[in-house]
């Protein structure tokens, strides 16, 4: 977790407040921490010492010694250093436009190849190339009717041999005999899964490669391996000199310290990413979003591509016009509801606002996706004339509502009241920039995660009667006297 | 190959590289210093221990060995005693070699529901086979049923493995819900008075909110028709992940209430030590390890040879 690194960074630099000094040590403390998180993040052991040694090396520098916040400035550092381990990055799969392109994949088992292999079937399909897939898995079973329904689901051909008296190679050399006579652009390899301590099932890997001679040889590799990655990586290297990495299974909430370890043993930038089991649902490599997830930061990117992705760019405007002028009715505020919801669960979007993540974590009860379910449903059941006229709604009205959507008419009027004061802060929002909005995003969200239907941070409502609670007040009185007369001893 | 001499090769590696750091580390008759420490832990880490669990046994050799003369021996036994105090657990989980079926929980009333869930490709419907193969040796009768209603081919795997095995099978077509499958297994299972009715899952991952209410539904669809069921819930772990681990058993043991483990494809170099700091902090035990390809790769788990293989300086 950033959060977790940057709570570890600033109490190893917490003297600073107190009058102390930044010293050597003391950034060494604050780099243990980050080291123990790239650990956590199964990033390999002796990857993250040599990494840490050099961002000490770094932040020794008088750059950070003189910083304001020298906490942030060392995750600066960290973050900048993990992007540069991780890239160049190289999206470009080097297919020869003339000739036939030969992409053969390998990986350990259960890694997600086969997945892979359609995924890039699709992608090279979108940019207009005829691919054909070869099913050279003869090893699982039902390997082969895999391949078969992904080529059926994307109208790609695939080349098949049936398991018995055959072999792997045979099926290559043939799949590419086939391939030339189809005339299609790009043959992709699916190879059985295999440990890379298997030396034949690794020589066999060596014959395929000779045999067919490809042009970029892709190791898959699962996100979620530990230290392991390492091991198997190298070895896949040495066998075939790999082009590229993909990364699979990043869907998951893995830190994914294992794309450090293998570009770092293996040298081969990291090119795609597998992000979901549906055939779209692979992407780019971006290091810099990487280094984020690894140091548990947000990815604001990913956040905006997918906001740009689902959102009707003029949707949004009249929206946001419709705010200024103070016209914002529920009607609007339901439809900003869904498109927000299309986007995926709040939780994850949530989880990639710098800042939030943590607040997620120490609020675990909050159900936003539930209360935004609830919130649409009072706002079904009202009339067109009350969504465009909020303030008419009275007891009566409440009621009926209430009963519509199955809830309280106390949650109808609280959700009332929350649109009411949200669309003050819509029009408040409407004139600041867009640094100023993400603070006021960030301060709702601290302040208002309780209700996730809006408000801003509102003061606590005290009881006129005094707490309800005599002895725990006391108690609270108690401990801030102690707390005082020992800070006195402190000082003195 | 008894399951020691499987482990030991699978371990081989692990060994090897823990037997040369005793060695680089730890010599006899020299001061063991912080250094030295802190260089175990790296390869403590090295194993997917994780950081608490090796943390938590370096500190049992500072405390207790700080300063002192190195005892070559001594140190190990206290390395092996913790990591098998770990492994063991307290909650009484049984593993007795002579009874391969020894850490399951069989129903009274047949038939004994077994539900294997996992993250994907970790070997969820190779280890079910294994399960099924060992189980059918030991003279029971089994059932499968092809949850796994979501990936491409994977209900034609399951038959396929059946068909090998000579044992009855559940299936709906692709795409049906996987509970309506779970709920009809349980049906021609109690029809036909089968033993174990083992009920495959599609794989998953644990944060996806939505499979995971589906893996509740699942439960309790098959706890309506067999109260009581499923008598075993096992989750499948590749080997080969690391501290992500601790999720995935935190995420299903939440949604399936996980009983078990199987430590799938142990035959490489990964050490699978990420099941040490799950016992650790799930308390979830490793019942059954996964060491090759073939059918009869399916070992029991046992905590003392696991360690003893990790840690065996006979060879």
């Amino acid at each position: 977790m950033f959060e977790g690194i940057a709570n570890g960074l600033k109490s190893a630099l917490s003297v600073l407040g107190r009058g102390g000094k930044l010293t050597e040590s003391n950034i060494r403390d604050g780099l243990a921490q980050v080291r123990k998180a790239l650990l956590e993040a199964d990033v390999h052991y002796d990857v993250a010492t040599s990494f840490i040694k050099r961002c000490t090396e770094q932040a020794l520098g008088d750059a950070v010694m003189k910083s304001l916040r020298p906490d942030q400035q060392i995750i600066g550092i960290v973050h900048q250093q993990l992007v540069e381990l991780m890239g160049p990055t190289d999206h470009s799969l080097h297919l020869r436009k003339d000739t036939l392109g030969k992409i053969m994949m390998c990986g350990l088992q259960g890694s997600g190849k086969t997945t892979t292999c359609g995924k890039l079937a699709k992608m090279l399909k979108e940019q207009g190339k005829k691919p054909m897939l070869v099913a050279a898995d003869l090893q699982r079973p039902a390997a082969i009717e895999q391949l078969k329904i992904i080529g059926q689901q994307l109208g790609v051909p695939v080349y098949s041999e049936a398991p018995a008296g055959t072999t792997p190679l045979k099926v290559c050399a043939n799949g590419l005999i086939a391939a030339q006579k189809a005339g299609v652009d790009v043959i992709i390899f699916d190879t059985a899964g295999r440990l890379h301590v298997d030396q034949d099932l690794m020589k066999e890997l060596e014959q395929i490669d000779r045999k067919v001679q490809p042009d970029q040889i892709l190791l898959v590799c699962d996100a979620m391996t530990g230290q392991d990655a390492v091991n198997s990586a190298k070895a896949f290297n040495e066998a075939l000199e790999l082009d590229g990495v993909i990364l699979t299974k990043l869907d998951g909430d893995t830190r994914g310290g294992a794309a450090i370890s293998v570009k770092e043993v293996t040298g081969v930038p990291i090119k795609f990413i597998g992000i979901g089991e549906q055939l779209d649902k692979l992407e780019p490599f971006h290091p810099d979003r990487m280094a984020g997830r690894i140091l548990g930061m947000g990815d604001i990117v990913t956040l905006f591509e997918k906001a740009a992705e689902q959102m009707d760019e003029a949707e949004v405007l009249r929206q946001q016009e419709k705010m200024a002028a103070g016209k914002f009715t529920l009607e609007d505020f339901r439809d900003q509801m869904k498109m927000i919801r299309k986007m995926g669960s709040l939780k994850d979007l949530m989880k990639m606002i710098p800042g939030l993540g943590g607040l997620l974590a120490s609020n675990p009860d909050v159900d936003a996706d539930g209360d935004m379910g609830r919130i649409e449903a009072v706002i079904n059941s009202m009339t067109p004339y009350e969504r465009n006229h909020p303030d008419k709604i009275d007891r009566s009205r409440r009621h009926r509502i209430a009963r519509g959507a199955g809830t309280d008419p106390a949650d109808v009027n609280r959700i009332l009241k929350d649109f009411h004061q949200m669309s003050g802060m819509a029009q408040k929002m409407s004139g600041l920039g867009a640094m100023d909005r993400m603070k006021a995003v960030r301060d709702l969200a601290q302040g208002g995660m309780s209700n996730p239907g809006g408000g801003l941070r509102m003061p606590k409502e005290r009881s006129k009667r005094g707490p309800a609670d005599e002895r725990l007040a006391e108690e609270k009185r108690k401990k801030a006297r102690k707390d005082a007369k020992k800070q006195k001893k402190r000082n003195r | 190959m008894g399951f020691f001499d499987k482990l030991k090769q699978g371990l081989q590696r692990t060994k090897q590289l823990l037997l040369t750091d005793v060695r680089d580390i730890f010599r006899s008759g020299e001061i063991l210093d912080e250094a030295k420490l802190e260089q175990f832990e790296g390869r403590l880490i090295r194993t997917d221990m994780g950081v608490a669990a090796s943390a938590l046994i370096v500190g049992e050799l500072r405390t207790k060995y700080l300063g002192r003369t190195l005892v070559l021996d001594e140190l190990w036994g206290t390395v092996k005693e913790t990591v098998r105090g770990l492994l063991k657990g307290t909650d009484g989980t049984e593993w007795n070699p002579e009874q391969p079926l020894s850490p399951l929980k069989f129903a009274a009333n047949k038939p004994t529901v077994i539900l294997v869930t996992g993250v994907n490709g970790t070997g969820k419907t190779t280890s079910i086979a294994k399960l099924a193969k060992l189980l059918t040796t030991s003279g029971l009768k089994v059932m499968l049923a092809a949850g796994d209603t979501f990936r491409a081919a994977a209900v034609e795997q399951l038959t396929m493995w059946s068909s090998r095995l000579g044992c009855e099978i559940v299936t709906k077509p692709s795409g049906t819900d996987p509970a309506s499958v779970a709920f009809s297994g349980c049906e021609e299972a109690l029809k036909s008075g089968v033993d174990v009715l083992i009920i495959d899952t599609a794989g998953r991952l644990h944060n996806q909110a939505n499979l995971m209410k589906e893996l509740e539904k699942i439960r309790r669809v098959i706890d309506k028709k067999i109260p009581g069921a499923p008598h075993e819930c096992l989750l499948v772990i590749d080997a080969t992940t690391g501290q992500n681990g601790l999720n995935q058993a935190q995420h299903f043991g939440e949604a399936a209430h996980c009983t078990g483990i199987v430590l799938a494809k142990l035959d490489g170099t990964a050490k699978g030590g990420v099941t040490v700091a799950i016992r650790q902090q799930m308390g979830i035990p490793v019942k059954y390890v996964g060491v090759g390809e073939q059918i009869d790769d399916l070992e029991l788990f046992n905590p003392e040879q696991f360690v003893d293989a990790l840690f065996d300086e006979s060879k």
